[in-house]
């Protein structure tokens, strides 16, 4: 499973996530922030320089930096044809250029930094919440996701092909049904053999550095509060 | 990953809480990643409806329904996670950070309120195996929750009125009737087999 990241050297490529993410905000602050409309012009003006060097800099081809903006086109258009008709292009045109250069600034975050960076500062970025969610936990979640989405997408495939194989129509609101029931099924289970795998080599057994976990132990310290009442 | 107040009651043939605490854990993954294979399987076409429906939305209702509010919000929010971080996995291979800078980020932002509604409206007012209220909460928790968070956000950032942004996005719900429809239709069996899913407190 590829992400939508585009490998490359460049100085974008090796900046950390929260650098850029950072800057996103920033950006995305100055373009929402200012109230009149030569303002809105400046910021947009600086946002479009700023887009058009980050692209040049990561070296990623315009063809890509459009297809990333390509899928809003049609709601753009629709909400530039609602300010056409209500008479203010001047401000319909402001409002999806500043959608245009949030969402190509936005795809050249992403389309410069790998998922797995990504996790890394989603973990790093938790730490001060640590009492309250385990970054361990969501760290492990996500690549759990990620890792279920390939076999989940054959299950699903395999569904299809056996219920096409003995007649089932694919059209129609119950082929949702046939579909989903089958492989949610599959999946609970999936879910439980994975868990137990990982129980099974002493993942959540203590908090990560206590040792080894004494039998019938709870975790101590990294519980949430309240957590876990057996019946 | 597990802030809520109550975690999954053992079921039968009960295991450490601990393995439980794991369990939840994989399920919560397990549901983001159904949400994602529901938007890559091609779009269905419905008879009498102009355009093809994505499953996608259908993955955020289950998500809700099947697995009760807390779990269901957090499998929403790993999803959308994994959309945030470069992968791929709306319709159309879209993703990126991206998504939440357009217009329509309201309807995704609303995805794991919607869930977390329709697990809590089933947990309290639900019964297992029954159809009517599954139904009910996907409508009030999949349709009402997600389109108001969309609709508003489309007229705040786009500079739209309410009812203008309302009046567009209409075209969309008997697609999402349909939906309702599959999702507590699914939810029902689901919670036949595994009848303590969706039965948690918080």
């Amino acid at each position: 499973m590829l992400g939508i990241y585009r490998h490359g050297t460049s100085y974008l490529h090796r900046a950390r996530p929260a650098t850029k993410l950072s800057g996103l905000a920033l950006v995305a602050m100055v373009l929402f922030l200012p109230a009149t409309p030569m303002n809105v012009v400046a910021a947009s003006l600086a946002a479009t320089v700023t887009v058009i060097a980050g692209f040049a800099v990561a070296r990623i081809p315009a063809a890509v930096a459009f297809a990333q903006v390509k899928p809003a086109f049609i709601i753009l258009a629709a909400i530039f044809a609602f300010h056409l008709i209500m008479g203010q292009w001047i401000t319909g045109g402001l409002i999806v250029w500043r959608f245009i250069v949030l969402i190509a600034l936005a795809a050249l975050v992403t389309l410069t930094t790998r998922v797995t960076d990504m996790i890394d500062t989603i973990e790093t970025a938790l730490n001060p919440l640590a009492r309250f969610i385990d970054p361990g936990r969501v760290a492990m979640c996500l690549v759990l996701a990620i890792r279920f989405v390939p076999v989940l997408a054959n299950e699903a495939q395999a569904i299809r092909e056996a219920q096409a194989a003995r007649g089932a129509k694919r059209a129609g609101p119950t082929a949702f049904i046939r579909l989903a029931v089958p492989l949610i099924l599959r999946g609970l289970r999936l879910a439980e053999t994975v868990a137990e795998a990982l129980y099974a080599r002493g993942y959540g057994q203590r908090a990560v550095g206590d040792g080894p976990a004494k039998d019938g132990s709870t975790e101590k310290g990294r519980e949430a509060p309240g957590a876990t009442q057996p019946e | 990953m597990t802030n809520s107040p109550d975690q999954q009651p053992s079921e039968p043939g009960s295991r450490p809480t601990e393995v439980m605490r794991t369990v939840d854990l994989a399920r919560i993954a397990l549901f983001a990643a159904i949400i994602a294979v529901l938007g890559l399987v091609p779009a269905i076409p419905i008879p009498f409806l102009p355009v093809p429906i994505t499953a996608q939305t259908l993955g955020v209702m289950l998500a809700g329904a099947v697995l009760g509010g807390w779990r269901g919000a957090l499998a929403v929010l790993v999803f959308l996670a994994l959309v945030a971080i470069g992968m791929p996995l709306l319709p159309g291979g879209r993703g990126g950070i991206a998504v939440f800078m357009g217009p329509t980020a309201g309807f995704l932002l609303a995805w794991p309120i919607g869930a977390f509604v329709i697990g809590w409206l089933m947990e309290r007012y639900g019964r297992e195996g029954a159809f009517v209220p599954a139904f009910l909460a996907s409508i009030v928790g999949g349709i009402v929750v997600i389109y108001a968070g969309g609709i508003a956000w489309l007229a705040v950032v786009a500079g739209v009125p309410l009812w203008t942004a309302t009046t567009g996005s209409l075209a969309f719900i008997p697609g999402d009737l349909i939906k309702a429809v599959a999702a507590a239709s699914v939810a029902t069996s689901v919670h036949r087999v595994y009848p303590a899913l969706g039965r948690t407190g918080g």
